[in-house]
């Protein structure tokens, strides 16, 4: 049957190319082989998203009205509208977990380096599209929490010098963060981001497909001094590896989803007081906690402010790694940025968990 | 079987048959398990949808005769006709032939469905027109002091 279906596909449209491709295709295999797997498991979590996305997208209701209720209501009365809310809470949550773990993997083994340069900076842009996702859906259930944190969140965009106030405006569609701010925001989800995500995730895999992967300095020096590196077959050696850590995954999201349920807590109300313990999601903790000990001026110049711009910064260093790092394009050690890296994930775990104990 | 050949003993399962069949069926609970909950989740709930068995239209005096008015009743509209001797008269205002509202008219003494021109008579009978059954017609009842009564409306 399947056969059949390839014929009749492959007469009309030559499937050769395609069928080559998938045929010769080979993973290089060696000791740092398993961070390959990092990308597929945030690719996986990526359609989990999409399709849990898709179905929540049928009874949800983004107005300050009805918002909080429609929430309820796929909780309470959709069946199985709790795992499809628990599951799309929990699959954000360790997929940006899971890229920043792609992410610290490719920078550690170089994967940027030349002809590479442009699959990380996709993949850079990637995680910032994620994190827009995160802080976006946030609020779309319209509770007490995701309300505060939000006015807390995009009142951070103020700092930013000159266009801080149109920023502020912009994101939250008035001077405040109301009905308008959720529609924005619902907007921003489920149609401009995704949007952007399917252009930049199309040719992060393009160019994937298309350069093979990359192997570590080290491995590449062993190839050059003459060593062959064992390849394994893609297909379908290695899509089954792959398959094999998308269950894991899925192992791990269905346990989260069915013994962690994600709160609801109260509905959004503006004239509440704002709630104790008031933070942000944990991936922006770390900046959070950092902004808080900023004091509120440093050399005249006021702390959110240089905060806010230390992050830009941070995230201009990172977009361009592949173009700072010149030692690793020839192959080469480079101490500065192994450091660099090394103090980036020890700075954003530390302040993680101290965001966590001081709130 | 002779050394080094593959094939397996009569009647017996090959291994890679046997995980390739391990594979399917391991792959098809997965679909399943994926499709099953989603199916379930995309039929639409049924509502505990709260049953409405009387309504107060209004005061007697707000409705002049030889006419109607489409109200509330419960989630569906229905029809308020006050017959030109003042009689009052209720249906449901759903036409039974595609769910269009119906309205009374004043100039023939009937309701009339614009959609596809169903017309009832004042009993709820279909006069002519596509509508396969008659209208469901509610009990009027006027509650209250002489001429401060309550229209009420209940399904019977």
């Amino acid at each position: 049957m399947t056969q059949h279906v390839f014929a009749w596909l492959d007469e009309r449209l030559d499937l050769s190319g395609l069928r080559a491709f998938i045929a010769e295709k080979t993973v290089p295999k060696h000791r740092h082989s398993v961070w390959y797997y990092m990308g597929g498991i945030t690719l996986f979590l990526v359609g989990v998203q999409v399709a849990t996305g898709i179905l929540l997208l049928l009874y949800y209701r983004p107005s300050a009205g009805e918002a909080y209720e429609s929430v309820q209501f796929i909780v309470s009365h959709v069946e199985f509208g709790w795992l499809i809310r628990n599951l799309h809470s929990w699959s954000g949550n360790l997929l940006i977990l899971m890229a920043f773990v792609h992410l610290f993997s490719t920078f550690f083994l170089r994967a940027y380096r030349k002809p590479r340069e442009l699959t990380w900076v996709t993949g850079v842009l990637l995680l910032f599209v994620m994190m827009g996702f995160g802080f976006s859906g946030y609020l779309l259930p319209w509770n007490e929490l995701a309300f505060f944190a939000t006015k807390v969140g995009t009142g951070i965009a103020g700092a930013v010098p000159l266009v801080g106030d149109f920023l502020v405006r912009f994101l939250r569609g008035g001077d405040d963060v109301t009905g308008a701010t959720l529609t924005r925001f619902y907007g921003i989800h489920v149609a401009i981001l995704p949007a952007i995500t399917t252009v930049l995730l199309g040719v992060h895999l393009l160019l994937i497909q298309r350069q093979g992967m990359s192997v570590p300095p080290s491995v590449e020096k062993r190839e050059k001094a003459g060593e062959t590196i064992p390849q394994e077959p893609f297909f379908p050696n290695y899509v089954l590896h792959d398959v094999m850590w998308w269950y894991v995954a899925l192992a791990v999201l269905a346990a989260l989803a069915l013994f962690l349920p994600w709160e609801l807590g109260k509905k959004a109300d503006a004239f509440a007081s704002v709630p104790a313990g008031i933070r942000p999601e944990w991936y922006f903790l770390a900046m959070f906690q950092t902004l808080k000990l900023i004091p509120s001026h440093v050399l005249g110049i006021e702390g959110e402010m240089l905060g806010v711009m230390g992050f830009n910064v941070a995230a201009v260093l990172l977009l361009v790694m592949p173009f700072l790092d010149r030692r690793a394009a020839d192959g080469r050690p480079n101490r500065i940025v192994t450091l660099a890296g090394i103090l980036a994930v020890i700075y954003l775990i530390v302040f993680t968990i101290y965001g966590y104990l001081a709130a | 079987m002779t050394t080094g050949d593959h094939q397996p003993a009569p009647g017996t399962v090959e291994r890679r048959s046997f995980l390739d069949a391990l594979l399917g069926f391991g792959l098809f609970a997965t679909a399943a398990s994926f499709l099953y909950p989603i199916w379930r989740y995309i039929t639409p709930p049924a509502l505990a949808e709260p049953v409405t068995d009387t309504v107060i239209a209004g005061k007697v005096s707000e409705f002049k005769a030889n006419t109607g008015a489409v109200l509330k009743f419960g989630t569906k509209p229905a029809l308020l006709v006050r017959t030109s001797d003042g009689q009052f008269k209720a249906f449901t205002a759903v036409c039974t032939h595609l769910d269009c509202t119906v309205q009374y008219k004043s100039d023939t003494s009937q309701i009339w469905c614009p959609c596809h021109n169903g017309l009832y008579d004042l009993s709820g009978h279909v006069i002519s027109g596509p509508p396969p059954r008659p209208l469901e017609a509610f009990t009027v009842n006027l509650r209250g002091e002489p001429g401060q009564e309550d229209v009420v409306i209940s399904r019977t």
